[in-house]
């Protein structure tokens, strides 16, 4: 192995950076082990027959899924920060708000603090600018 | 042989599959979305320009996948492919109909190529899939072409690299130009433009991002392709990273492409979009007539 075959990339800094994004959670290996059991249970609303049985008892349809009494209390709560901070990821956690008829419009702005009406005015004026949430060191 | 024709990229939310689900494509919101599709769906109708296969690269949202399986290239060989139901019930749309011969094909051109694929030989398709077939065929009985579902991994990190997906683009190309029938195949990149559907930075939206996006795409893909994940994250959003697999799209279209037609609005719910009809220069057909449009918010001067 005498040449070398190509530019590596450093997966230190390669995953660092990811925490320098303002207001984002980059669903990383680590995220994604911690929301194992999260997503997995988000996935089982793929039925009908388990979206039934959730949505009669959702307490006792969650302690079928192992899952932290953190991340069982933020599905209930429907807090979606609350999930994502869970290793919830936003994909699987789609199949949590399809069964309660919700758009990832719904979604996506109940995590921003605004009311959904001040969402969806922030998108028809094109959206949130990225002037200033680029990076948080940067300030930029 | 079979050639690649033509690239096509588009958005594929779920919410423009319920636009048309609930009638609503004629409405105040959605009316420019549609109309901008419109020369898309009347250029496709022409002789010449329908293909027989696309080639649909997609990601799936956690629906054929769940955390046990997380492929980062995977092709679908199957016959055929149902809508997945994804929360609401499958979408009301015809199944999928694979090619499984040239799928197969491809797959193994793809492994000694150096790329190691996942193959699929029973998956369903979620709105990744389904929805830029209804985007650029409407609501047929049946799909007028057959489709090889193409999922990458965007979703848990690290997806593939710009570059990597640039060049899976260009073996994709090498695959279909290596099969003996004589097949018009399509190579539709899906997904994006700026987009984050998460954390209280959701909705970001980067017109200047995405509009030189479109631009190095047709011109520059070469320089395009190192672009890091770090700065699709920053610059389009944590969604945003979609994108890469239009350099899929991209690879497979030769060194110089004409651009035929470019569509860009916003918004679409949480997203920016952009729809293009790209073809490789020598083999390109004429520009769409208007070559460009630009609707809703997009039009605006401050970007
Ligand atoms: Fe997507």
């Amino acid at each position: 192995m005498s040449d070398k075959k190509k530019e590596r990339i450093d997966i230190h800094e390669y995953l660092a950076q990811f925490d320098d994004i303002p207001g984002t959670r980059v669903f990383t290996a680590q995220r994604a082990r911690k929301g194992y059991n999260l997503n997995q249970f988000a996935m089982s609303l793929m039925k009908e027959e388990n979206r039934k049985r959730f949505l009669a008892d959702e307490s006792a349809y969650l302690d079928e899924w192992n899952l932290t009494p953190a991340a069982k209390q933020a599905v209930l709560d429907r807090d979606y920060n609350a999930m994502i901070d869970e290793g919830g990821n936003v994909y699987f956690l789609s199949k949590l708000f399809s069964t309660d008829g919700k758009s990832f419009q719904f979604a996506a702005g109940s995590m921003t603090g605004m009311t959904q009406e001040e969402y969806a005015e922030m998108m028809l004026k094109g959206g949130r600018k990225p002037d200033g949430v680029r990076s948080i060191k940067g300030g930029y | 042989m079979a050639r690649v024709t033509t690239g096509i990229t588009t958005s594929h939310i779920p919410a423009l599959g319920a636009a048309i689900q609930t009638g609503k494509t004629g409405d105040d919101y959605w009316s420019p979305v549609f109309e901008g599709y419109q020369p898309i769906r009347d250029w496709i109708k022409q002789p010449g320009n329908m293909p027989d296969v696309v080639v649909l690269v997609y990601n799936d949202h956690a629906s054929a996948f769940d955390m046990n399986i997380i492929p980062t290239f995977a092709i679908g060989c199957a016959e055929s492919f149902k809508p997945a139901d994804e929360g609401w019930g499958p979408r009301p749309v015809p199944d999928v109909i694979g090619h499984p011969d040239l799928a197969w094909h491809i797959a193994q051109s793809l492994i000694l190529d150096d790329f190691d694929m996942t193959i699929l030989n029973q998956m369903d398709v979620d709105h990744g899939c389904t929805v830029p077939l209804s985007m650029i065929f409407g609501e047929p009985e049946e799909w007028p072409c057959k489709v090889i579902p193409f999922p990458v991994n965007v979703v848990t990190y690290p997806p593939p690299s710009g570059r990597r997906c640039f060049n899976l683009g260009d073996s994709i190309k090498a695959a279909i130009e290596s099969f003996p029938e004589d097949l018009n195949v399509h190579v539709w990149g899906t997904g994006g433009m700026s987009h984050q559907l998460q954390g209280p930075r959701a909705g970001l939206i980067n017109k200047e991002f995405d509009l030189n996006f479109i631009d190095q795409l047709i011109k520059d893909p070469e320089t395009l392709s190192k672009m890091p994940h770090i700065e699709y994250l920053r610059e389009a959003g944590s969604e945003g990273i979609e994108l890469v697999m239009w350099l899929i799209m991209r690879g497979a279209l030769g060194d110089k492409v004409k651009d035929l037609y470019t569509f860009y609005h916003i918004p679409a719910s949480n997203t920016a979009l952009g729809a293009l009809i790209l073809q490789p220069e020598e083999t390109a057909g004429e520009a769409l007539e208007p070559r460009k449009i630009m609707s809703g918010h997009s039009l605006s001067a401050a970007a």
